[in-house]
């Protein structure tokens, strides 16, 4: 049985169809990627998942309960982690976890017992006493992941949980859902960042106006769409109109970007040769899901 | 419309806690403001008026002073101080992605304002009661009609809150609404002194009936109007209470 179904879910705004008639099923302890441009409705299909936004049409089911019913039941095994910082800024560090956690209604010194936890978990052991304020940003995310453990989900769902992290703090987290994903954490992640969701999902959905434009793990997308490897050519404006030509009669997959051309799928060397006039504007490099979400979801700007 | 379920009482005290972390803050404007317009109105104006129905004038001011800081406190708590919290801290999204609903944090919301009520009201009193200006042993009950009066302040202020825009809309609800109630619901003067229009609108306003069951309960002089009081002010809170969990529910839950 999936962790998470939903049916047909819209969510429909005034004149914006943000969430498109979207069916999809999360398995037991899997990282599930949610990637998309900005206003793809990722935050959106959260919202309502998270039982915080009523869907306009479909239905939704959290571990068999439909969350129409069972909002309250469901909502004390998740775990949310927001994209925007909603800390409380009137409590201390130690306090917002103690306030979040009598939210779920967990008993004082537990509640005490895995503030604790969690803050060592993130390393933050020494800002237990701090107030908000004076935490950077890096830490304040930290802060919301450490909050969202409070109550022991079985369901975690992080909105760009390492946005504006240095590197360091960013693979402190990571490592962190790696680990909870072996304890059998099923998590959802919407994440801009693709070298995330190729390291932390079994499977990720690319969302697009609403619609899930394609569903795999990160190498069945980069095999289907780019092949492993991408053949990156510099053309310059006069060879532009002949190279594609050429590309044309050679029956090859291409994209232009920008001053480069981008070709997929290629099998063989013999299959470039002779396309460019010099040998250091022909370069070939391993294609990643950064090359998937463009050719899915295009190159012009969305919003 | 939900119901709201037990669970409003995290939210007011996670309230609670952020009080009593800054009550400092707090004590001068529903402390220390009403007691010098007690003192500076009934023994400065108070010298130059004579008897009120029978009173001195600051005994005729106490009640509603405590009535009126009573309706401030929980005003300003809850509009600016839910606002706040609401819009700029984003503490409601916060909670109602825990067990608690909309209808949970909204009660849990106009609840504190309540208690504001309760606290401001209970000190002016007693302070009243120092300065021998409460004469009947009724008043114990003055506490349990500001906690009330509260709960409707609370609520409409809420209502308001759900709908506004952007924080300035306050000033509108404070300048045209609770300004205008302040002076012209029977606390510093007696409603007869009004023209016959202002008193008929002045009965339909929520504040005047809480100040005539504060001043019949100071005095211990009852008559059968205060019934009417009593019933003008559970029709507004439950009106008032209600709406506000639907709108409330509109504006988060989009």
């Amino acid at each position: 049985m999936p962790i998470i179904k939903t049916e047909n879910l819209t969510k429909k705004f005034k004149d914006l169809l943000a969430v498109d008639d979207v069916s999809l099923e999360v398995e037991k302890a899997e990282c599930f990627g949610l990637l998309g441009p900005n206003g793809a409705g990722k935050t959106s299909l959260i919202r309502m998942i998270t039982a915080v936004s009523p869907p306009t049409k479909g239905d939704i089911w959290v571990l068999g309960n439909d969350l129409r019913t069972h909002s309250r039941q469901v909502k004390t095994i998740l775990g949310v982690v927001p994209q925007l910082d909603n800390l409380d800024p009137d409590l201390t560090v130690l306090q917002n976890l103690l306030t979040f956690a009598r939210y779920f209604d967990i008993p004082k010194d537990e509640a005490y017992r895995r503030s604790l936890e969690v803050l060592s978990l993130f390393e933050l052991e020494s800002k237990v006493n701090s107030h908000i304020r004076e935490l950077s940003g890096g830490m304040k995310r930290r802060l919301l992941l450490a909050r969202g453990l409070i109550n022991l989900p079985k369901i975690l769902v992080l909105d760009e949980p390492t946005i504006g992290l240095d590197p360091q703090a960013k693979y402190l987290v990571w490592h962190k859902l790696s680990e909870l994903k072996s304890q059998g954490v099923t998590q959802l992640l919407c994440t801009q960042n693709m070298e995330e969701a190729t390291v932390l999902c079994d499977r990720v959905a690319i969302m697009h106006h609403g619609k899930i434009l394609s569903l795999g793990s990160p190498q069945e997308l980069i095999s289907r769409y780019v092949g492993s490897d991408v053949w990156e050519i510099d053309v310059n404006p006069e060879e532009r109109e002949r190279t594609i030509k050429e590309l044309d009669s050679r029956g090859l997959d291409f994209d232009e970007a920008g001053d480069k051309i981008h070709i997929f799928h290629i099998e063989a060397g013999e299959q470039v040769a002779g396309l460019v006039n010099f040998p250091e504007c022909l370069r070939r490099r391993p294609a990643t899901l950064e090359d998937v979400f463009f050719r899915l979801t295009g190159r012009s700007l969305i919003e | 419309m939900k119901p709201f379920s037990w669970r409003f009482i995290r939210v007011w005290q996670r309230n609670r806690d952020v009080f009593f972390r800054l009550w400092h803050s707090e004590a001068p404007g529903f402390i220390a403001e009403p007691i010098i317009i007690l003192l500076a109105m009934g023994f400065g104006l108070g010298a130059y008026i004579g008897l009120v129905d029978g009173q001195e004038y600051i005994e005729f001011i106490a009640p509603g002073i405590i009535a009126a800081y009573a309706m401030f406190s929980a005003s300003f708590e809850c509009t600016y101080g839910s606002f706040v919290r609401m819009e700029y801290q984003k503490t409601y999204d916060a909670i109602i992605a825990t067990p608690l609903s909309v209808e949970d944090v909204t009660a849990g919301e106009i609840f504190w304002g309540a208690t504001r009520s309760l606290m401001t009201g209970t000190v002016i009193l007693v302070i009243a009661a120092a300065f021998q200006l409460v004469p009947s042993p009724w008043a114990v009950l003055i506490p349990a009609v500001s906690f009330l009066e509260g709960v409707m302040f609370a609520s409409i202020a809420i209502l308001f809150t759900s709908i506004v825009p952007a924080i300035y809309s306050f000033n509108y609800y404070f300048t045209l609404f609770i300004t205008p109630m302040f002076f012209f619901s029977g606390v510093f003067f007696p409603l007869s002194s009004f023209p016959e229009i202002v008193q008929t609108l002045s009965w339909i306003v929520p504040l005047t009936p809480v100040v005539h069951l504060t001043r019949a309960l100071i005095n211990g002089e009852f008559h059968l109007y205060l019934l009417w009081a009593l019933a003008l002010i559970i029709i507004l809170t439950v009106l008032f209470f209600s709406l506000s969990l639907i709108t409330m529910r509109r504006r988060l839950t989009i």
